[in-house]
């Protein structure tokens, strides 16, 4: 038996409540770098086969940006940091100061930026995490892939080295009313990682 | 832009397959690391499609999904596809996927190398069948689009930014 078979509703409140923390955090400090106001949804956590992850962001051939980080530490997960194309090519113009409109295909450069984007932004995401739940996350070097949805979301998983075909996903979506973002953040805590993450927040599996 | 799936295909999501019979198509959408199958009998047009994420079942304890495995998939697929009818003399086999989507400066992610594995794995598997592979379009860095035609048993590779395929 995989140990979320055990989760309740109130772990799920918990863990939501983790992921509306940490994607704050993390839009806030998007918003200073942009100089916008951005806004999140209330996040869902749920277990979900791979299939119904990628219908949360949209159709499987639809292009979009990923950067990929694993977390070690007491409670291992991964983290995705998910754009869609027009959202990141109006990023990378934000950020490197050129008009809006000027990015129009991916190179070297945009992908760097995207990268240390979603570092920056995680980073955030696992600060508020981290002191919430009074637990410590090192996450690794990121990936970075641009691509079809689908391919890019299965092979996160995959390339990640998390095999099963189903995941424990808290996902927060934002985006901004004022310039047109939208972007999904996931945190995956791995098997062993849900009880030490719940236990630290005072709840049990059992 | 939107996926559209026309009335006369038949959607193969990831780790499962399907068994059709033209005039239909097989569709799978956004392969990465996984590995698409197509096993066609021309005689029949009677085809597969599978989509696998991982190579080897052996290594896993959960095995509820076959359709996931290469090693368990292929052979599962053939069963079904010999039992509507089609000619097993007849099979050959296209395959596409098994890229290697993220780069990294980390090594680790690199070194799972679960796109190649998976390529391996199903041609090992393809052989032990006896089934021959006549098309591929595997490795690389980006992800395809599988749609098979069982009026004619093309595979055309649909990517983003490279002109379709046909094999």
């Amino acid at each position: 038996m995989e140990p979320w078979e055990k989760l309740n509703a109130l772990h799920l409140d918990a863990l939501k409540e983790i992921g509306n923390i940490g994607a704050g955090n993390a839009a806030t400090a998007l918003a200073s770098m942009l100089g916008s106001r951005i806004q999140m949804t209330v996040p869902r956590a749920g277990v979900l086969p791979l299939q119904e992850i990628t219908a949360l962001v949209g159709y499987e051939e639809d292009p979009v940006a990923c950067v990929e980080f694993s977390v070690s530490g007491p409670a291992p997960s991964k983290i995705f940091f998910l754009l869609s194309e027009p959202s990141a090519y109006l990023l990378i113009d934000l950020l490197l100061g050129k008009p809006q409109g000027t990015t129009r295909e991916l190179d070297e450069m945009g992908s760097s930026v995207l990268t240390e984007l979603g570092n920056i932004l995680t980073g955030s995401f696992l600060n508020a995490f981290a002191e919430f739940c009074r637990l410590e996350f090192k996450p690794t070097v990121p990936a970075f892939a641009f691509d079809m949805l689908g391919a890019v979301l299965s092979s996160a998983f995959l390339e990640g080295g998390y095999f099963s075909d189903r995941a424990l996903v808290i996902e927060t979506k934002f985006y901004s009313e004022a310039i047109t973002i939208s972007g999904h953040f996931f945190l995956i805590p791995e098997n062993e990682a849900l009880g030490k993450i719940l236990q630290s927040l005072g709840l049990q599996l059992d | 832009m939107e996926a559209v799936i026309k009335p006369e295909e038949v959607k193969v999501g990831i780790a499962e397959w399907q068994v059709a019979r033209g005039p239909w198509r097989l569709v799978t959408l956004g392969l990465g690391s996984c590995v698409g199958i197509a096993l066609y009998d021309p005689t029949s047009q009677i085809g597969g499609l599978a989509h696998i994420m991982l190579p080897d079942s052996s290594q896993f304890q959960d095995r509820g999904n076959r359709a996931k495995f290469a090693d368990l998939a292929l052979p599962d697929m053939l069963a079904e596809m010999l039992r509507r009818g089609a000619r097993r003399s007849m099979l050959a086999a296209k395959i596409a996927g098994g890229a290697q989507m993220f780069t990294s400066g980390d090594r680790h992610l690199s070194l799972l190398n679960i796109g190649q594995r998976n390529t391996a794995m199903v041609r090992q598997t393809l052989q032990e069948l006896g089934v021959p592979i006549i098309g591929a379009d595997t490795g690389g860095n980006y992800g395809r689009t599988m749609i098979f035609d069982l009026l004619n048993g093309d595979v055309h590779i649909r990517t983003i930014g490279r002109p379709v395929k046909i094999i």
